[in-house]
This record gives C-alpha cells, sequence and structure tokens, in this order.
C-alpha cells in the first residue's frame, strides 16, 4: 500500500521508522528538537523520543560532525542535520580527515555508519550562503557515500538503506522539493544505494540528472514529447558509489545525452558523468557530443531573476535537448 | 552637561534616538513589504535590539570599521548608511548596496566602514582578527568592532579568533548581542557559562556584560573598550543583553518561548526607554518625539518608492563581480 506523502514527510517518515526500529538511531542537529528543524523535516520526533534521542545542539558544525563520528564508531548510528549544505564546509575537517578515513587508516578494524541529512540548493531567494550544492565535494572523497533523492519514495527508502549502511553517508535534500508529492509505500523498506534508475524510457537522447533536476528533466520530457522526441531520463541516485552501467546502457541507446545538475558547472558532477560515458563502450554509439547543462560558474544571486537564471529551469532543458537531437558527431 | 547621559550633547542623542526610531521603523516596513510579497528571501528583524546597535556604534568614529551579521539592518544604519539604498537592496535592485546580489543577509556599505552582514553564525568573527591585524600593520588610528549573537560563541572560530586578537593585542572589539536565543535554543541550553562576557577570562583580556535594552549602558561599555583598542590595550569582549521581539526569520512558529515572555521584554523597549530618559531630563519634548516619528516615516516612504522604482540588475552582468 501506498500514499501520497511530500518529500519531507517521507524523509520524516524514514528517521521515524528507524528510530522505532533500532535504538542506536538517534537525531542530531540545530533546532531539531521542539523547532522541528529549519524546514519542518523532523517535526514531532522530539515529542515522540524526548531529548534523549533528538538532541538540539549549540551552532557548531564541526562537533556535530564530530560527535556523529564519535558515536558512529563505538556502536551508535547517528543522523545528524546540517541545517543548510553551505554550513558543512565548518564539519569538512571531522567529515573528510576522519570519518571517511578512519576505517581505512585503521586497517577495517572499525566502522563508521552515520548519516548526515543537508538541505541544498537555490531557489529561496535565499543568497550566497543558503543555496549551495556542494555534492561534489564529497563524491571526490574516498570513504564518504553521496546520496541525492529525487522523489518521496526514493527519499525514505534511500534514507533507511543509508541508516543501514556501515559507511558514513552523505545525504542532500533539495529544498525546492520538500513540498513535493509523490506516492510512498507504507512501512519500512529499503532502495538499495548505488542503484541507477531509470525514470522514464525514450529513444532519442538521454538525460541524466541529480535531484531537482530529475523533476524538471521530466516536465521537459513531457513539452519534447509533443514535438516528437522521446527522452530517456536516469536518475543515478547514488552519486559515490555510481551505479554507471544503467547509464551506459541508455547512451548505448539513444546515442546522444545531456547531463544536468543544479551545482556550478566547472568541477561538478556533470564531468565526472561525462567522463565515465567518455571511458566506456557507450563512446563508439555516441552520435553527438556529450552535452552538460549545470548552474553557471557565480556564487547564487539574491535578486529573483539572476538567481533564477544561475540555475537550469524547464526551458533551459528543454533548448538543450532539441538542440542536441539536431546535432551530428 | 546631565551626569547620566555621559559625554552626549542633546543634538548627538536626539540623533541616538532618531537612528533607534529609523532602525525599527525600517524593519516593520521590511516586514509588511514582506509579507505583500514584494521582498523575497528571508529576513531577521532586530526589533527590540536598536539600542546595541546604536550603542556600540556611538561609540565609533566614521573611519573605524564594523563587521556585521544576519540580524545586521540596525548596524548598518547605525553606521550611517543610507535607507534608500538599503531598501533597493532588499528589492534585490540593481541601485541597492550590493547591486541587488546580496540581499538581506549580505548588507554592507564599505563607504561608512560596513564591512557586511553576513549568512554564517560568526561568520565575521575571524575576519574580525584579521581587519585588526590590517590596521596594525598600516599603523591606522582605527579599530575594529564586530557583531555576533549569543549562538556565535559555540562555533569554533569564536575560540580562535578571541584567543589569536589576544596574544596580538589586536584593536579588535567583541561585541556580542545576547537576544537569549539562537533560533529555538536558549542560551542557558546552549551554554554552561551564566555571562557570556566570563568566556574572556578564558583569553586574558576583559569582558563586560551590559543591559543591551539601556542605550547609555552600552554606549558607556564600548566607548571604554574602543579606547582600550586604540591605545593599544587590546580586544574586548562586551555582552549586551537583549531580546528579540520577532521571530527568528520568516519561518518560525515560536514554539520555545512563551508570550508572557516576549511581553515582559517588550517592556523594556529601548527606543521608549530612551525618549521616557530624555523627556524626563527635559531635553525631548512630546512634540520633538512626534516630530522624529513623522520624519522617521517620510524617511521610510522615500526609500520604498526610490526601490520600487529602481532598476532591475541587467541579466548580460549576472558573471560580474565574481573575480576582481
Ligand atoms: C554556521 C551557521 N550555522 C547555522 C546557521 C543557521 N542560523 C542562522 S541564524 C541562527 C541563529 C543565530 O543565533 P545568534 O548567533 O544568537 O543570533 P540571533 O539570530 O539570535 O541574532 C542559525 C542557527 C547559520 N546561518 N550559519
Ligand atoms: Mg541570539
Amino acid at each position: 500500500m501506498s500514499r501520497e506523502l511530500t518529500y519531507a514527510e517521507a524523509v520524516r517518515e524514514a528517521i521515524d521508522l528507524a528510530m522505532a526500529r533500532d535504538e542506536r538511531v538517534f537525531l542530531i542537529g540545530e533546532d531539531v528538537g521542539v523547532y522541528g528543524g529549519a524546514f519542518g523535516v523532523t517535526d514531532g520526533l522530539y515529542q515522540k523520543y524526548g531529548p534523549e534521542r533528538v538532541r538540539d545542539t549549540p551552532i557548531s558544525e564541526a562537533v556535530i560532525a564530530g560527535v556523529a563520528t564519535g558515536a558512529a564508531l563505538t556502536g551508535m548510528r547517528p543522523i545528524a542535520e546540517i541545517q543548510f549544505m553551505d554550513f558543512i564546509t565548518l564539519s569538512m575537517e571531522q567529515l573528510v580527515l576522519q570519518a571517511a578515513k578512519l576505517r581505512f587508516m585503521l586497517g577495517g578494524k572499525v566502522q563508521v555508519p552515520f548519516v548526515l541529512r543537508t538541505p541544498a540548493g537555490a531557489g529561496t531567494g535565499a543568497a550566497a550562503q543558503h543555496s549551495e550544492s556542494l555534492e561534489n565535494w564529497f563524491v571526490h572523497v574516498p570513504g564518504l557515500k553521496v546520496v541525492m533523492p529525487s522523489t518521496p519514495a526514493d527519499a525514505k527508502g534511500l534514507l533507511l538503506a543509508s541508516i543501514e549502511d556501515p559507511n558514513p553517508v552523505i545525504f542532500v535534500e533539495h529544498k525546492l522539493l520538500y513540498r513535493t508529492k509523490g506516492a510512498v509505500p507504507e512501512g519500512y523498506y529499503t532502495i538499495p544505494l548505488s542503484q541507477t534508475e531509470v525514470k522514464r524510457v525514450g529513444r532519442d537522447l538521454t538525460i541524466v540528472a541529480t535531484s531537482l533536476m530529475v523533476v524538471r528533466a521530466l516536465e521537459a520530457a513531457e513539452t519534447l514529447a509533443k514535438e516528437g522526441i522521446e527522452v530517456e531520463v536516469v536518475d543515478p541516485r547514488t552519486l559515490k558509489p555510481l551505479d554507471a552501467e544503467p547509464i551506459v546502457r541508455s547512451v548505448c541507446k539513444t546515442g546522444r545525452v545531456l547531463i544536468v545538475h543544479e551545482a556550478c558547472k566547472t568541477g561538478g558532477f556533470g564531468g565526472e558523468l561525462a567522463a565515465v560515458i567518455a571511458e566506456s563502450e557507450a563512446f563508439d554509439y555516441l552520435d553527438a557530443p556529450i552535452r552538460r547543462l549545470a548552474g553557471l560558474d557565480i556564487p547564487v544571486p539574491y535578486n529573483r531573476e539572476l538567481e533564477r537564471r544561475m540555475v537550469p529551469q524547464v526551458e533551459d532543458i528543454v533548448d538543450a535537448a532539441r538542440r542536441l537531437v539536431k546535432e551530428a558527431r | 552637561m546631565n551626569q547620566s547621559f555621559a559625554d552626549l550633547s542633546p543634538e548627538r542623542l536626539r540623533a541616538l534616538l532618531h537612528q533607534m526610531m529609523l532602525i525599527r521603523a525600517f524593519e516593520e516596513a521590511a516586514e509588511q513589504l514582506y509579507l505583500q510579497g514584494l521582498i523575497h528571501g528571508t529576513m531577521h528583524l532586530s526589533v527590540g535590539q536598536e539600542a546595541s546597535a546604536v550603542g556600540a556604534c556611538a561609540a565609533l568614529r566614521p573611519t573605524d570599521y564594523i563587521l556585521s551579521t544576519h540580524r545586521g539592518h540596525g548596524h548598518c544604519i547605525a553606521k550611517g548608511a543610507r535607507v534608500d539604498l538599503m531598501m533597493a537592496e532588499f528589492f534585490g535592485k540593481e541601485t541597492g548596496y550590493c547591486r541587488g546580489r546580496g540581499g538581506s543577509m549580505h548588507m554592507a556599505d564599505v563607504d561608512t566602514g560596513n564591512l557586511g552582514a553576513n549568512g554564517i553564525v560568526a561568520g565575521g568573527v575571524p575576519m574580525a582578527a584579521g581587519v585588526g591585524l590590517s590596521i596594525r600593520m598600516q599603523q591606522q588610528d582605527r579599530v575594529v568592532l564586530v557583531f555576533f549573537g549569543d549562538g556565535a560563541t559555540n562555533e569554533g572560530a569564536f575560540h580562535e579568533s578571541l584567543n589569536l586578537a589576544a596574544i596580538w593585542n589586536l584593536p579588535v572589539i567583541y561585541f556580542c548581542e545576547n537576544n537569549q536565543y539562537a533560533m529555538s535554543m536558549a542560551i542557558a541550553r546552549a551554554s554552561k557559562v551564566e555571562k557570556l562576557s566570563d568566556r574572556a577570562c578564558a583569553y586574558g583580556i576583559p569582558g563586560v556584560t551590559v543591559d543591551g535594552n539601556d542605550l547609555l549602558a552600552v554606549y558607556c561599555a564600548t566607548k571604554e573598550a574602543v579606547e582600550r583598542a586604540r591605545s593599544g590595550g587590546g580586544p574586548t569582549l562586551i555582552e549586551a543583553q537583549t531580546y528579540r521581539w520577532k521571530g527568528h526569520s520568516k519561518s518560525d512558529k515560536q514554539r520555545y518561548r512563551t508570550k508572557e515572555e516576549v511581553k515582559a521584554w517588550q517592556e523594556r523597549d529601548p527606543i521608549a526607554r530612551l525618549a521616557q530618559k530624555m523627556l524626563e531630563a527635559s531635553l525631548l519634548t512630546e512634540a520633538d518625539l512626534q516630530h522624529l516619528q513623522a520624519r522617521v516615516d517620510e524617511e521610510i516612504a522615500a526609500a520604498v518608492a526610490f526601490a520600487k522604482a529602481s532598476p532591475e540588475p541587467d541579466p548580460a552582468t549576472i558573471f560580474e563581480g565574481v573575480y576582481a
């Protein structure tokens, strides 16, 4: 059985189920308690599980990441929240130099099973220090997993899988997705990490998109379908470790690929995806160059129109797709 | 000279009262415009905290620097910014202080020494040590005052900055606006230290706690710290005890505090307190007060009109300003 939930509700339900099932799971972060989290995601959990397991912290992102690492190292299963992904910059040392590497450095004798949830993305008028999409920083770090769900059902199943996973997982939510709705199965279920999903089948062009851009790509695909362009939309869901095979297979089929993400283009995940495709057997099937559509290489502007232009919109995806299907190698 | 007004002349006092009233009017107008959908994003209002912004900046010279916070409209106005250019920034217009790129959380007026609000809690605190060092190395007759909230004192960077400024004897005034909460986190839950100024002893520098809703108390404490910094005596930590009347931002249900608590603090309104004190000392008449209010209302109306009439940034300039 499933019913409609928002993305935020789906995330909350996953946390609730994990906490009910496993006493080692606890929640830590700024204003996650009575306030219910800056975006209301943890609303009601404090009332249900109490201050021992739903822990408000002072504004101290370094120690939030540190507490998650230390507690995970010694038998607990923390879910840490960093209020905006921008503030993860203050957690970097514990995440990158400690949590990610501890198992390896200690010869495989320990594990660090925690999830760090954080909302990313622009579109709320919150300007340059509250709109970052920094996922690719973490993709670059061996030992960390990076998950970026695009639908409520994925958010729930992937979060539960992330909590079960014996490694540190950076779980990136998108602020503009929180209110989107979708069918979500009831009860406990997991969606395996590192499992790319084809969200829409098509023959003319592959769009590989992440997070909010999956939703926009699917909308663009509807428009394009009316023009006779059949787009295949592929969502990696887990950025690291990446399940490349379905992406490669799709590109072999369509011969054209457009990669779409919100983060700045230079150094973004799209570069990695393009390289993976170029290095694969799909190279021989490409009828046109691999194209990327991504955030402009600027900080996120406050002005509404500039902010809108900074991030790929549905019409930008439609345009890029139209051009790409006409391109030849 | 009336002893209870320190070295402030009646004209100066009226100017400071005007500034406090202007801050409140600016923020109340901004809130209304937000509710009308004319301004997007979020905003952090400092209504109820005007005395700490104005009292602190009153002790500075125009050439001195400040670093501000996400709750920074008051600091900006107190340091001498123009409300029309601030309002235009709020509207995201090209004529705004940051050409519409920054908005409320990044409001800055470099010409009046305001190096900027900050979206990051404690974001300005480490930079303050750098500004202090730069002043020292260039042998300038300046100081820097950095504003931050109670919540900022639990970031690691806060401690690193105070320690460094202390050992290098830098001309920095660390000004903590303790408004009792960091979002939903009451300071009593976030710190075991009863007075945040007590933290100064960990760095071997002076610390003082003042009534942040008393303009004169704030002014006097800051003046002393500024004189110390200017004469080579190093940094000071000031804690101004105050309260924010409004929610943390535009999405706060305020479940973490009671209406009674808010009401009790509203009775300690910093603006009404100064006005009352000046009325009693015959430094102000009721007519003066009405006149001041009318002037403030006009200034805000003009600012809103200016902002509305201003042009949007040209999208062709979107890449400007990323690199020098
Ligand atoms: C590094 C960082 N962490 C968290 C936040 C989110 N946030 C913005 S303001 C705020 C509360 C700040 O409290 P305080 O420093 O006391 O200032 P106040 O809001 O009370 O003026 C929080 C948690 C942020 N902007 N930056
Ligand atoms: Mg505070």
